[in-house]
């Protein structure tokens, strides 16, 4: 089908919904998930040897994929401002390593990151709709989202509600999306499944093909706040909705697994799979992000190990 | 009626208070003097050294945070398992080609040993530190404190000189790594077994086994090892190993060769600590 028929990217879905029926009849009709076949392509794709130049390059895109993320009760500005810091120069040592996609925090934060990041052009994304839990009335995560935009927030990551979808509301989950969205304006709307609270993977593709529809410019597998957080065969599920989405729509998603990616090797695992299931498309910050902060240090320490032949320790990087 | 099959053992690693095979898959074989087929030994490789390092790190904070008195009694429980697993290292030691009476006297010793330094515990304080005088209402204290990751390069001794260079190192609190005897590793997995059902957290004693010159650059360039001790290896080495350890000034011990085995004094533990003074106000 023509792009054109579908308008820009970003805007809000221009498919033309024909009530909660035809919704409810179009995620139903999607085809099942093979779950034993999507763990062992997985965990195939897993077993890929990245080594020498390849790893380097890898890493080096990894960090410029990473959404540095800090969402804790305990957060400060001063934390924040840190962050910030380490944003724009991962390695203060080494003026070559790139920086990294955006930094994620709490919406009451997000004017003091864009303060601290200001000139640099990291974006900064704030989770809104009553992060984690998604448990607010309406009215309220609009005015979370609103705030966040007007703050200066160019991502909004928002949560959908797991109760409404797994009790089969998705008319209320696929509305509020779009409001959210509309609440938005011009700042890209990341919607978080909390894949880990949706049991299956037949509800991961649901879920992903609902947020697409609704007008979501990413997909995002979790909180962070709940385990089983990402895992690649939920990653692999959503790359094959947006790569399908693509082909059926023109309109590209990005997708972004957050929570549980503490190494080097499970971000290189994640990048093969991306290659491999949606493409290199998708192979870039404006299509792929990695929701993490402790896989950062990880990807600095292997960058060095590269560079200087012995291994580094986490002594000599900063902790946070 | 045929004889029965014996069930024998494979030796590995010894990583997080886990036994794996090395990552790399590979193994050598170990022979006794007379070049006899004893048994296959994993042949680590530097992945399996960054594991034990990580490892080791992980168990640092615990293991230095346990009171001394707590410590000592784990590293007594390890010699009590040492005792009760006597004749199964006095087999070991025959086979690496010790007489009946030298492997006999060899794990006493390494008992013995283990016992000594499992004493020192509660002691080193007392020794090492002072009160020191100082020209203000202040008390003035230095303790010793464990320094973190020690890299042990064992002697080619199976036991006792494992035993002689492992005990001190974590007496203080210091975890390690240790790269156990090259041609006669045997023992070194079996004293694994021993530390695995001794109380001793996983992590504090990590052992490799495999090719002691291909080990020992990884460990003393890792910048996460914060001493090493080159008892071990062979003269032409030392002097790159020295220079790569500088890199992050690790703290190195080389004793002369045999040196291990002599009455052991304080020298071994106290290499691997590092002094803190503090400060106090004195009350009115």
């Amino acid at each position: 089908m023509p792009v054109a028929d579908f308008g820009d990217a970003g805007v809000v879905s221009t498919e033309t919904l024909n009530g909660v029926a035809e919704l409810r009849a179009f995620l139903r009709g999607l085809p099942g998930v093979d779950e034993v076949g999507a763990s062992e392509r997985a965990a195939r794709l897993a077993t890929r040897s990245i080594k020498t130049s390849a790893k380097a390059e890898a890493i080096d895109l990894a960090i410029s994929m990473v959404d540095l993320t800090t969402l804790e009760g305990a957060d400060t500005a001063g934390k924040v401002r840190a962050l910030c810091a380490k944003a724009a120069h991962p390695d203060p040592a080494d003026a070559s390593v790139p920086r990294v996609a955006a930094v994620c925090v709490y919406p009451d934060m997000v004017d003091v990151a864009v303060r601290a990041l200001d000139g640099t052009g990291i974006g900064v994304a704030s989770v809104a709709t009553a992060f984690p839990s998604g448990r607010a009335p309406l009215a309220a995560k609009l005015a979370d989202t609103r705030a966040a935009v007007e703050a200066g927030a160019a991502e909004i990551d928002m949560v959908i509600d797991r109760g409404a979808f797994l009790s089969g509301d998705l008319g209320k989950v696929f509305d509020e999306i779009a409001a959210v969205k509309d609440a938005c304006g011009a700042a890209h709307l990341k919607v978080i499944l909390e894949t880990g609270e949706l049991a299956t993977l037949d509800n991961v593709r649901r879920a992903s093909w609902l947020a697409m529809r609704a007008g979501a410019d990413f997909i995002k597998t979790s909180t962070g706040k709940v385990a089983p957080a990402a895992t690649l065969p939920v990653t692999l599920v959503m790359l094959e909705a947006v790569r399908d989405h693509r082909a059926a729509t023109g309109r590209q998603v990005g997708v972004k697994p957050a929570g549980g990616i503490r190494t080097t090797k499970d971000a290189v695992k994640y990048l093969v799979l991306v290659n491999e299931t949606a493409g290199p498309d998708w192979l870039s910050p404006e299509w792929f992000r990695l929701g993490a902060s402790s896989v950062l240090n990880d990807l600095l320490m292997q960058r060095r190990k590269l560079a200087t032949g012995a291994y580094p320790g986490p002594d000599y990087f900063t902790l946070d | 009626m045929p004889d029965r099959l014996s069930v024998r053992k494979t030796y590995k690693l010894y990583i997080g208070g886990a036994f794996p095979r090395s990552e790399s898959g590979r193994s050598y074989p170990v022979a006794d003097p007379k070049g006899n087929f004893v048994a296959n030994a994993s042949q680590a490789s530097r992945k399996d050294v960054r594991d034990a390092v990580v490892a080791a790190r992980k168990a640092f904070g615990g293991w230095s945070a346990r009171t001394a008195y707590n410590r000592a009694q784990i590293l007594y429980r390890v010699a009590e398992m040492l005792e009760g697993r006597r004749a199964q290292f006095v087999d070991e030691l025959r086979q690496a080609g010790a007489s009946k009476s030298q492997a006999a006297a060899e794990t006493d010793a390494a008992v013995d040993r283990w016992v000594w330094y499992a004493g020192w515990a509660d002691k080193l304080a007392a020794v090492t530190g002072s009160a020191n005088p100082v020209s203000g209402p202040f008390f003035n204290f230095s303790t010793p404190e464990p320094t973190g990751v020690v890299a042990v390069l064992a002697p080619d001794s199976p036991l006792l000189g494992l035993v002689s260079t492992v005990a001190p190192a974590i007496v203080s609190g210091n975890t390690a790594v240790v790269v156990a005897s090259e041609p006669a590793p045997l023992a070194a997995v079996t004293l694994a077994e021993v530390l695995a059902t001794s109380d001793l957290p996983g992590g504090v004693v990590n052992i490799l086994t495999g090719r002691r010159a291909e080990l020992a650059p990884w460990l003393a360039s890792h910048l996460d090892v914060n001493a090493i001790d080159l008892t071990g290896v062979a003269d032409d080495q030392e002097k790159a190993l020295r220079e790569a350890a500088a890199e992050n000034l690790k703290r190195v011990l080389r004793t002369a060769p045999g040196g291990w085995d002599a009455v052991p004094g304080t020298e071994r533990m106290t290499a691997f600590l590092e002094v803190k003074t503090v400060w106090h106000p004195m009350g009115i």
